[in-house]
């Protein structure tokens, strides 16, 4: 009977083409929403209540004499910049244009002798009275971006992300020696090392989204990166697999799975990059060896996590396919620490962050079926081990960096 | 008589301001520009072009619009509300006012709009002034949505006192009082609305002078007169502006025209609501200060004094001293929010006075 009742419209609806089914509800949705807003919304009336207005701001440059602020308007409505004061003084500041629209931006430039190292309370004061302040923990000049400011960035993206890398890939002739449980165990601690990567740089992401224009995404932002690089590494690994004439039964082969374990790990650099950058030019960062070495101690494991799936029996890697690997791990880092120097947005750092969280989590998919003993099973207690192992080096070392 | 005597004094004065003023925007005088290039600062003090900022301010151009306000700092400083007066059968002068409480939008930084409560469309409400022994009598209207008060410090029966619960208490939206009784202690006092939320009425502008003079009047004097308040802009229960007479640097914009060597007399309060003190200094000058003004001996030689919320004091001061010369909390925080301002001691010998000159001796 059922059938007979869904195949009844079907017969019917045959006579029109189905691109026009689809296009007709689109239109009609268009057309209602449309004459709605022309309309303003019949029998709802003014919104009660005054003006909601956000303002969130996304960037913070100091000069000489001066405070420059990018402001996003993060309500639902218009918010008109009257006055600005720095810490509890009004002062006189330029503005392109004082009434920012809903998700527009502006450069509110501030006249004020600020004093290197000590911090201020940036404030601004809406038509309607509302104030919105930005804290300045301690005021540094903010670097040019000129060319030795890029190469600065470029040696400090090295030092941190392809050096540490490239260390962290000499186990490799080790990692050829030991037996099967050995190299099982490896993997497992790259599992351990990149899910406590995935939760840390989670929680961070989260952070800074808190700090952006929540009207752009927010934590939404992570999540979505998150998905996208997710799903776009999936792609490209069922697209390789696919092609690969010996894909074997455990998923994927040596040489691929350290390529996705480099790439996964360069996307989560970008994001690390990203963070150093604007923390140096915020001045929250200082250059000092100890923290170089920090990150480098730090970063080094991931070197490990590239080469532990090269242990593997019949897996060849030449020296230039090292390299590649080591640079598309490492060289993330300093693309991330130019971004983040020269356009850090919190809502841009939510989102790459995310990036690198949902590249993990596909790594480690894709790890995962190589940590299978001759029983089957997944975890077993060297599997165990090894997962902890890891997580607890990437804390420990993680303790090396305060930044 | 005596007031009739500061009145006419006033009003011999106005034209003088006038002229002085009427000088200063003609740039006639070739030592005024010269020490406005010398100081780089354009007419309206404020520092000319983009070099390091002089004093705090608003953003450069930025200005109250008075006129939609209704009501102009420079003209209120020298504005007292004597009311009407008639004789009584008794031989009493009783003298009269009318308040009328209501809802007014006010620019209280260029710009920035508050949703005020008034006395009689002003912030603060008029400065009323009478003599000590008069009879008083102040018919109130309430035209808000909110119950109000005047409650007016002195001395008064307690039906009399503007509180919730005694005589007429709270008056209602759309409901009228009659507050009367008699002019005593001589002395500078104040009114404000006494409803609940207290904090809320007051910061929302329902407050103003009352000044009672004493029966022998005092000296001849350019008499001024100065309410420290500030805004609440954004509800947190602290100041976003401060300024006296309510609009932030407006004697800065607008120096106060002084006469050289001439007696200046200010009547100062102080209503500052959520912060527990303000003050006032005087720039290169000190001033004999009467505490409440119900002495006519001073109790001090000083360039500073400090109030806290409803105290008030008058200052007498001559300047010997030719320029400007600022004023303002010496809560450098409430200074650089708005608190400031400056006098301009002018030349008084020709038949004008002549202002914005050059310091000199």
């Amino acid at each position: 009977m059922e059938a007979h009742a869904d195949a009844r419209p079907l017969t019917r609806r045959r006579s029109l083409p189905a691109w026009l089914l689809g296009l007709v509800p689109l239109l009609l949705a268009v057309g209602v929403l449309g004459a709605f807003a022309v309309l303003g919304g019949p029998g709802l009336g003014d919104r009660p209540g005054p003006a909601v207005e956000e303002l969130s701001v996304e960037r913070t440059v100091l000069e000489p004499g001066s405070i420059e602020l990018t402001v996003r308007n993060d309500g639902p409505d218009r918010v008109t910049l009257a006055q600005a004061f720095v810490n509890d003084a009004y002062v006189d500041f330029d503005v392109a244009h004082a009434g920012v629209d809903r998700l527009r931006a502006e450069t509110v430039r501030i006249t004020y002798p600020w004093i290197e190292g000590e911090a201020y309370e940036v404030g601004l004061l809406t038509s309607t009275g509302a104030t919105f302040t930005h804290e300045i923990a301690a005021a540094v000049e903010t670097p040019s971006a000129d060319l030795g400011f890029f190469g600065l960035m470029a040696l400090l993206g090295i030092y941190v992300g392809v050096i540490p890398v490239a260390l962290g890939m000499l186990w490799l002739p080790f990692v050829r020696r030991v037996d099967a449980t050995w190299i099982r165990v490896l993997l497992a601690a790259t599992v351990g090392l990149l899910g406590f990567l995935a939760v840390d740089a989670t929680l961070e992401a989260l952070e800074i989204a808190g700090q952006g224009a929540q009207a752009l995404g927010g934590a939404g932002l992570v999540a979505l990166g998150a998905g996208l690089a997710y799903l776009a590494l999936a792609g490209v690994s069922a697209r390789v697999s696919a092609r690969a004439s010996r894909a074997d039964a455990a998923g994927a082969s040596p040489q691929r799975l350290a390529g996705l374990v480099a790439l996964g790990i360069g996307l989560h650099n970008l994001g690390e990059g990203l963070a150093i950058g604007s923390a140096y030019t915020t001045g929250a960062l200082a250059l000092g060896t100890f923290l170089v070495v920090g990150f480098a101690i730090h970063n080094t494991t991931e070197g490990l996590a590239i080469v532990a799936p090269l242990g593997r029996s019949g897996a060849r890697a030449s020296v230039g396919r090292l390299a590649a690997l080591g640079l598309l791990a490492g060289g993330p880092a300093v693309v991330g620490a130019w971004i983040g120097a020269a356009a850090f947005t919190p809502s841009l750092a939510a989102f790459l962050l995310g990036v690198g969280v949902g590249a993990i989590a596909q790594v480690i998919v894709q790890i995962a079926p190589g940590l299978r003993d001759a029983a089957g099973r997944v975890v077993d207690g060297a599997v165990a081990a090894g997962i902890a192992g890891g997580m607890l080096a990437m804390y420990a070392t993680g303790l090396l960096v305060s930044a | 008589m005596a007031s009739i005597t500061r009145r006419r004094a006033l009003a011999a004065l106005a034209p003088l301001v006038g002229a002085g003023a009427a000088s200063r925007l003609l740039s006639g005088d070739a030592a005024a520009q010269h020490s406005q290039a010398a100081n780089g600062h354009d007419l309206n003090g404020h520092a000319n072009g983009h070099g390091p900022l002089e004093h705090a301010g608003f953003r450069r151009g930025a200005r109250v619009d008075n006129a939609r306000n209704g009501f102009d700092p420079t003209a209120i400083v020298r504005d007292f509300d004597e009311g009407t007066t008639r004789r009584l059968a008794s031989g009493r002068v009783l003298r009269e006012w009318e308040l009328i409480a209501s809802e007014k939008e006010i620019e209280v930084a260029p710009g920035v709009a508050f949703a005020a409560w008034a006395y009689n469309g002003r912030v603060p409400g008029p400065a009323l002034r009478a003599r000590e022994g008069e009879r008083l009598r102040i018919r109130f209207r309430n035209a808000t949505h909110h119950p109000h008060t005047i409650h007016f410090h002195g001395i008064h029966p307690s039906d009399m006192d503007g509180v919730p619960g005694p005589g007429a208490g709270l008056i209602e939206p759309g409901g009228t009082t009659v507050y009367e009784f008699d002019a005593e202690p001589f002395g500078l006092h104040l009114y404000h609305c006494h409803a609940s939320p207290l904090a809320a009425h007051i910061t929302k502008g329902l407050y103003g002078a009352f000044l009672i003079d004493p029966k022998q009047g005092r000296p001849d004097a350019d008499e001024l007169v100065m309410v420290m308040n500030g805004f609440d802009t954004n509800f947190d229960r602290s100041n976003e502006v401060y300024a006296a007479n309510s609009i932030p640097f407006a004697y800065m914009d607008e120096p106060i025209a002084v006469a050289r060597d001439a007696l200046v007399r200010l009547y100062l309060v102080n209503v500052l609501e959520y912060d527990l003190i303000n003050s006032f200094h005087l720039h290169g000058n000190v001033f004999n200060y009467y505490p409440t003004g119900t002495s006519l001996q001073p109790s001090e030689l000083t360039d500073t004094v400090m109030q806290c919320q409803g105290q008030r004091g008058i200052l007498e001061m001559r300047f010997p001293h030719l320029g400007k010369f600022m004023f303002h909390a010496h809560q450098s925080e409430f200074t650089e929010l708005g608190w400031m301002g400056s006098f301009d001691v002018c030349d008084d010998t020709s038949a004008k006075l002549v202002c914005d000159l050059p310091a000199a001796p």
